[in-house]
C-alpha cells in the first residue's frame, strides 16, 4: 500500500516537472492528448482489465461527454464547470440503464453489443443536426476558466488535464486495492464463484460500467473545452478500437499500463511520420504481435523481457 | 597541418553557405488528409502542392529565396490536425499553413492559428470557415453556396421549381444540404424531399424509390465518390427520368469511370479544370489551368482535379504574397488580404478585409457528361 | 403508399440481405467450429472483389476464370490468417481473440490499401445492366445472380454439413469440441477447414456484390458488421435461420430508409441487433442456449 503511494507520488512529480523540458514545444500539445487518452484508457481498463468485461463502444461515452458539454456551453450558455458534471452524471445514468441488459451478455456477444451501441451513438451525433451541428461539427466551445485563468494554451491545459488524469489515476489505484477491487477480480475469474462468495456480480458489473462511462465522459468534456471544436468523426468505431489497443498494449489490469499504452499510441504517429501510408499496417501488426507475444502488455512484458536478457547474459558469462 | 587548415576553411565556408541558404529558405507548412476517408482530397492536394513548390524552386524560387514545404498527413482526423498544426508552428516554425483538407479539420485548427498568429489558407469548402471573417484564415476552395447557386440558377431558367435532395451524411454532404435548403426560397424553389445516405452505403434504391414517388422535377445528389456513382446507377436501374444533378465533389474522370453509362446526361457545377481545354480563349484562368493540367500529367501521369487545384492556388497565393515582399507571418497575412485578380485553378481570387473566400460565381461552370466526357452547359 | 414502392423496397432489401446472409454464414461457420467471432470476416468480402478486379485487369483472365481464382486466393489468405494469428495464440481467451481478429482485419485492410490504392473500383456486371421490370419494380440482372448464387451456396452448405464426413465432423466440433476430439476428429484440422470455407464464402459475397456496389480497400468493415447482425438474428446458425436473418435485416433496412428515415438506416440494423441480444440472445429462431447468456 505504501509502495503504491510512493510510486504514485513519484509518477505525479515526474508529470508535473515534465513541462520544464518541453515548454512551448509541440510535444506539449501531444502530452495534453496523452493525458486525455490516459483517462480514457484507465476508464476502459477498469471495465476490461479488472471486471473482465469488454467494450467496443467507449468512444460513444467519450463523445457523449464532449457533445453534452459542447451543446450545454454553446447553445445553452451554461458555465463549463457546471456542464461537465451534468454531462458526467447524465452519461453515468444512461450507462447504468443500458448496463443491466448489456452486461448480461458475455465475451463476443458483449463485444458486438457494445460495438452496436457505439455505432448508434455515433449515428445520433451525425443525424441530430439541429442540436450537434451534425457532420460539420460544433465550434466555438468555450475554454475552461478558473480564478481568472483561461485554459487556452497547451501549458495551461497540460496542468489542468493532467491534474484531472492524476486524480482519476489515484482514485482507480485505490479502487483496485479496495474491497471493490478484489470483488471485481473475483468476478473476472469466475462470476459464479464470486456470486457464491456473496458478491452481487451483476450490480457490481453495472456499477463499474457506469463509473467507466463517467470517467470517459469527463475526458470528453475536457477534450471539448481544450479543442473548442468537435465533430462526430473523433468518436467513431475506430477510436473505440484505438482505446482497446491502448489498454491491451499497456497491460490489462494495470493503471500505469494504461498510461504506457495511451502514451505509446498517442506518440506512435510521431515515430511513424516518415512511414506515411504504412502506419495502418504497423498499427494492425502491433496489435497482433502484442497479443501473440506479450499478452500481459508492456507493463509486464518489458520486465519479463529484461529478466530473460539478464538471465541469458548471466548464463553466457558462466 | 596544411591539410587540416584547408579542411577547416572549407567546412567553415560550407557552414556559412548552409547558414545563408537556411536563412534564405521560407518554410511553409501543409496539412492534408492523405490517408483516411478524405484521402480523395488529401492525395491530389499533397501532390499538387509538392509539384508547384518544386516548379517554383526550379525556376529560382521567389525573390531568390527557395520555398520549403513541410507536409503532414492528418488522416482526416480533427485531433491530429490540431496537433500537427501546433507542430508546424512550434517545431517547424513555418510562416504560413496550407490546408487542412476538410471543413471539420479546418474548424478545429482555426483557434490554433488565430492564437499563434499564423496565416492559414484552407483547402476546404465550408462557408463557415471564412464567414464570419477571421483575421488569419483564408480559403481557396469555392464555397458550397456558389455551387448550389449555379444549379438553382439553371433550374430557375428552365422553370423547374420542385427538387429532391439526396446528400451524404458527412461534412461535405451536410454543408451542401444546408445550402440547398437555405437558398431554395431565393430562387423560388421548394425542396419536396430531403434524404441522406451513409458514406459507406452500397445501395440507395430505397431513398430513390421514395423520391420517384414524389412529384419532383429534379434530383440533386451531394456527395463524393463512390456514393454519387451508385446513385447514378440506381437511378438508371429504377428507370427514373427526372434530370439528375450532382455536386462539384464528383467533377473528375473517376466519377464517369465508376458510373459508366449511368453518368450520361448528369449535370453538375464544376471548377473549370476539367474543361480547361474547351474553355474560350478569353477566360482569364485558362493559362493557369492548362499549366496545372500539363504539370500534373507530367509529374504523376494522372489527371489533375480541382481538389489538387485548391492546394495549387494556396501555394501560388502565398508565393505571390512573398513576391510582394512579405516574408514573415504577419506580412504574408497582410499581403494575402491584398490579393486582387489572381486567376488560379479555382477561380479569380479577390481577397479583402471583408472577404477571405475571394471567389465569385464565375468560379463554377455547369457541365454535363456526354459521351464519357465533360461538356459546358450554356 | 403505393404497392410498387413497397415491392421495390422489398426487392432491394432482399438482394442486400442475401449478401448479409452470405457474410453471416461465414461468421457462424467459424464461430461454431472454434467459438471465435472473426472480426476479419468482412475483409474477405473486400478481397473477393479486389482480387477479381486484378484477375480481370492484370492477368486479363475472362470472368469465369477470374472468379475461382479470386476465391482460391482469398481462401489462401484465410489459411495464412488462421496459421499465423489464430493457431499460435498462447492465451486464446475471448478478449484476446477479439483483439487479434481486429488486429488482423486492420492488417489485411492496410495491405490491400497498399496493393490496390485508396480509389474505388468498378467491376463489370456478369451479364449486362439492362433493368428488368417485375410488377412496378425494377431490378438488375446482377440481383438475380446474387439471389441464385446465394441459393446455390446454401444448398452446397447443407449437402456438405449433412452428407459428407468432414462436414459431419465439423458439426460434431460445434456441438462439443472435446468429445469430437475424443472420437478421433482432428479438431485443429476442422478449425482450419472452417477458416477456408468462410473466407471463400466471404470472397464469393464480395465478388457477386462488387458489380453493383463497386469495391475499395475499406468496404469490408460495414458489410462485415451487418453480416454479423444477420448471424445474431439467425442465432449463429450456419443454415437457413441466418439466411432469413440476413434477408430480414436487408428488407427492414430498406423499408426503414424509405419509410422512416434514411439517416438512421444503419442505426436500425444495430438497434435490431441490441434488441435481439437483450431479448432473444439465442436468435429469432433458436432454442434457448445457456452459453450465450
Amino acid at each position: 500500500m505504501k509502495r503504491d503511494l510512493l510510486l504514485f507520488i513519484a509518477f505525479s512529480l515526474l508529470i508535473m516537472v515534465a513541462p520544464q523540458f518541453f515548454e512551448g514545444g509541440y510535444l506539449m500539445n501531444v502530452l495534453v492528448f496523452v493525458g486525455i487518452n490516459t483517462m480514457l484508457a484507465i476508464a476502459l481498463n477498469l471495465l476490461l482489465g479488472y471486471a473482465g468485461q469488454i467494450s467496443l463502444g467507449h468512444a460513444g461515452f467519450f463523445g457523449l461527454g464532449a457533445y453534452l458539454s459542447g451543446v450545454l456551453t454553446t447553445t445553452y450558455s451554461l458555465n463549463p464547470w457546471v456542464a461537465m458534471p451534468v454531462a458526467a452524471i447524465t452519461v453515468g445514468f444512461l450507462a447504468g440503464l443500458i448496463g443491466f441488459p448489456i452486461l448480461k451478455l458475455k465475451g463476443h456477444y458483449l463485444a458486438m453489443a457494445t460495438l452496436g451501441l457505439g455505432i448508434i451513438i455515433y449515428i445520433v451525433f451525425n443525424e441530430t443536426v439541429e442540436l450537434t451541428g451534425g457532420p460539420s461539427g460544433l465550434s466555438a466551445i468555450p475554454n475552461l476558466q478558473l480564478a481568472g485563468i483561461i485554459f487556452d494554451s497547451d501549458v495551461k491545459n497540460y496542468y489542468l488535464i493532467w491534474g484531472m488524469a492524476l486524480a482519476v489515476m489515484l482514485f482507480s489505484i485505490n479502487l483496485a486495492n479496495s474491497r471493490v477491487g478484489r470483488a471485481l477480480r473475483a468476478v473476472h475469474d469466475s462470476e459464479i464463484a464470486a456470486q457464491v462468495l456473496g458478491v452481487n456480480a451483476r450490480l457490481l458489473k453495472v456499477q463499474i460500467f457506469a463509473l467507466s462511462a463517467v470517467i470517459s465522459s469527463l475526458a470528453g468534456s475536457l477534450y471539448a473545452h481544450t479543442m473548442t471544436f468537435i465533430s462526430p468523426t473523433s468518436f467513431g468505431f475506430n477510436f473505440s478500437i484505438e482505446l482497446l489497443t491502448m489498454v491491451v498494449i499497456g497491460g490489462l489490469g494495470s493503471i500505469y499500463g494504461s498510461f504506457l499504452g495511451a502514451a505509446l499510441l498517442t506518440l506512435l504517429p510521431e515515430f511513424l511520420r516518415g512511414a506515411n501510408d504504412y502506419d495502418i499496417i504497423i498499427y494492425g501488426g502491433l496489435l497482433v504481435v502484442m497479443v501473440m507475444f506479450m499478452p500481459g502488455g508492456l507493463v509486464r512484458g518489458i520486465p519479463a523481457l529484461f529478466r530473460k536478457v539478464v538471465e541469458k547474459v548471466g548464463t553466457g558469462h558462466a | 597541418m596544411k591539410y587540416r587548415f584547408t579542411y577547416l576553411v572549407v567546412s567553415a565556408l560550407l557552414l556559412l553557405a548552409t547558414n545563408v541558404f537556411a536563412a534564405g529558405t521560407i518554410k511553409i507548412g501543409a496539412l492534408f488528409a492523405v490517408t483516411g476517408p478524405a484521402a480523395f482530397l488529401g492525395e491530389p492536394e499533397r501532390n499538387s502542392a509538392k509539384m508547384v513548390v518544386d516548379e517554383i524552386n526550379r525556376a529560382g524560387g521567389v525573390k531568390g529565396r527557395k520555398l520549403e514545404l513541410v507536409v503532414y498527413d492528418t488522416a482526416g482526423d480533427a485531433t491530429k490536425a490540431v496537433q500537427l498544426a501546433t507542430k508546424l508552428i512550434k517545431d517547424d516554425k513555418v510562416v504560413a499553413i496550407i490546408g487542412p483538407s476538410t471543413t471539420g479539420e479546418t474548424m478545429a485548427v482555426i483557434p490554433v492559428v488565430e492564437r499563434e498568429h499564423i496565416p492559414l489558407v484552407s483547402c476546404s469548402a465550408g462557408s463557415k470557415i471564412t464567414d464570419p471573417v477571421k483575421k488569419w484564415v483564408f480559403k481557396t476552395a469555392q464555397n458550397d453556396s456558389l455551387a448550389v447557386g449555379r444549379i438553382y440558377e439553371y433550374l430557375q431558367k428552365s422553370k423547374q421549381t420542385k427538387v429532391s435532395i439526396l446528400t451524404v451524411s458527412d461534412g461535405f454532404g451536410a454543408s451542401g444540404r444546408e445550402q440547398l435548403k437555405s437558398q431554395a426560397a431565393k430562387y423560388g424553389i421548394t425542396v419536396v424531399s430531403d434524404d441522406t445516405y451513409g458514406p459507406k452505403d452500397t445501395d440507395m434504391t430505397a431513398q430513390l424509390t421514395k423520391i420517384r414517388g414524389s412529384n419532383t422535377q429534379a434530383i440533386i445528389c451531394w456527395g463524393t465518390n463512390p456514393g454519387p456513382a451508385l446513385v447514378a446507377k440506381n437511378v438508371r436501374q429504377l428507370g427514373i427520368k427526372t434530370p439528375l444533378f450532382m455536386s462539384h465533389g464528383v467533377s473528375s474522370k473517376k466519377f464517369i469511370e465508376l458510373a459508366g453509362d449511368a453518368a450520361e446526361g448528369i449535370k453538375l457545377p464544376s471548377g473549370k479544370v476539367v474543361v480547361a481545354d474547351i474553355l474560350p480563349g478569353s477566360d482569364k484562368q485558362k493559362k493557369s489551368l492548362l499549366e496545372f493540367v500539363k504539370d500534373y500529367q507530367k509529374h504523376y501521369r494522372a489527371e489533375g482535379d480541382h481538389f489538387g487545384g485548391h492546394a495549387w492556388d494556396a501555394v501560388m497565393l502565398i508565393r505571390n504574397a512573398i513576391a510582394r515582399g512579405a516574408d514573415t507571418a504577419p506580412a504574408i497575412r497582410d499581403q494575402l488580404e491584398r490579393t486582387r485578380g489572381f486567376a488560379g485553378i479555382g477561380g479569380s481570387f479577390n481577397y479583402s478585409a471583408q472577404d477571405h473566400a475571394g471567389l465569385g460565381k464565375d468560379a463554377f461552370v455547369l457541365v454535363e457528361v456526354r459521351n464519357r466526357d465533360w461538356m459546358i452547359v450554356k | 403508399m403505393q404497392f410498387d414502392q413497397i415491392l421495390q423496397y422489398t426487392l432491394s432489401g432482399l438482394s442486400t440481405g442475401a449478401i448479409y446472409a452470405l457474410i453471416g454464414i461465414g461468421f457462424s461457420i467459424i464461430y461454431n467450429a472454434t467459438g471465435i467471432i472473426n472480426f476479419a470476416q468482412g475483409e474477405f468480402v473486400m478481397l473477393g472483389g479486389l482480387l477479381t478486379l486484378s484477375c480481370l485487369e492484370l492477368l486479363k483472365l475472362p470472368l469465369w476464370a477470374a472468379i475461382p481464382c479470386a476465391i482460391v486466393v482469398s481462401a489462401a489468405v484465410g489459411i495464412l490468417f488462421e496459421r499465423l494469428a489464430i493457431r499460435p495464440l498462447r492465451q486464446p481467451t475471448p478478449i484476446n481473440l477479439v483483439i487479434i481478429t481486429i488486429g488482423g482485419s486492420i492488417l489485411i485492410r492496410g495491405l490491400a490499401m497498399l496493393l490496390w490504392g485508396k480509389d474505388t473500383h468498378a467491376i463489370p456486371p456478369f451479364s449486362g445492366d439492362e433493368p428488368i421490370a417485375i410488377g412496378g419494380a425494377t431490378i438488375l440482372p446482377q440481383h438475380l445472380w446474387i439471389l441464385a448464387i446465394t441459393l446455390i451456396i446454401i444448398i452446397i452448405n447443407k449437402v456438405y454439413f449433412y452428407h459428407t464426413i468432414s462436414g459431419k465432423a465439423m458439426r460434431a466440433c460445434s456441438y462439443n469440441r472435446r468429445a469430437a476430439g475424443l472420437v478421433g476428429i482432428d479438431v485443429r484440422r476442422m478449425v482450419l477447414f472452417s477458416f477456408i470455407i468462410s473466407s471463400a464464402m466471404g470472397a464469393v459475397a464480395g465478388i457477386i456484390v462488387a458489380p453493383l456496389t463497386m469495391t475499395a480497400y475499406d468496404v469490408g468493415v460495414m458489410l462485415g458488421l451487418k453480416g454479423f447482425c444477420a448471424a445474431i438474428i439467425g442465432g449463429m446458425s450456419s443454415g437457413m435461420s441466418t439466411v432469413i436473418g440476413g434477408l430480414l435485416l436487408g428488407v427492414l433496412e430498406s423499408l426503414g430508409a424509405g419509410l422512416i428515415s434514411s439517416g438512421y438506416k444503419d442505426a436500425i440494423a444495430f438497434i435490431i441487433l441490441l434488441l435481439i441480444l437483450f431479448i432473444r440472445p439465442q436468435g429469432l429462431f433458436g432454442k434457448a442456449d445457456s452459453e450465450r447468456v
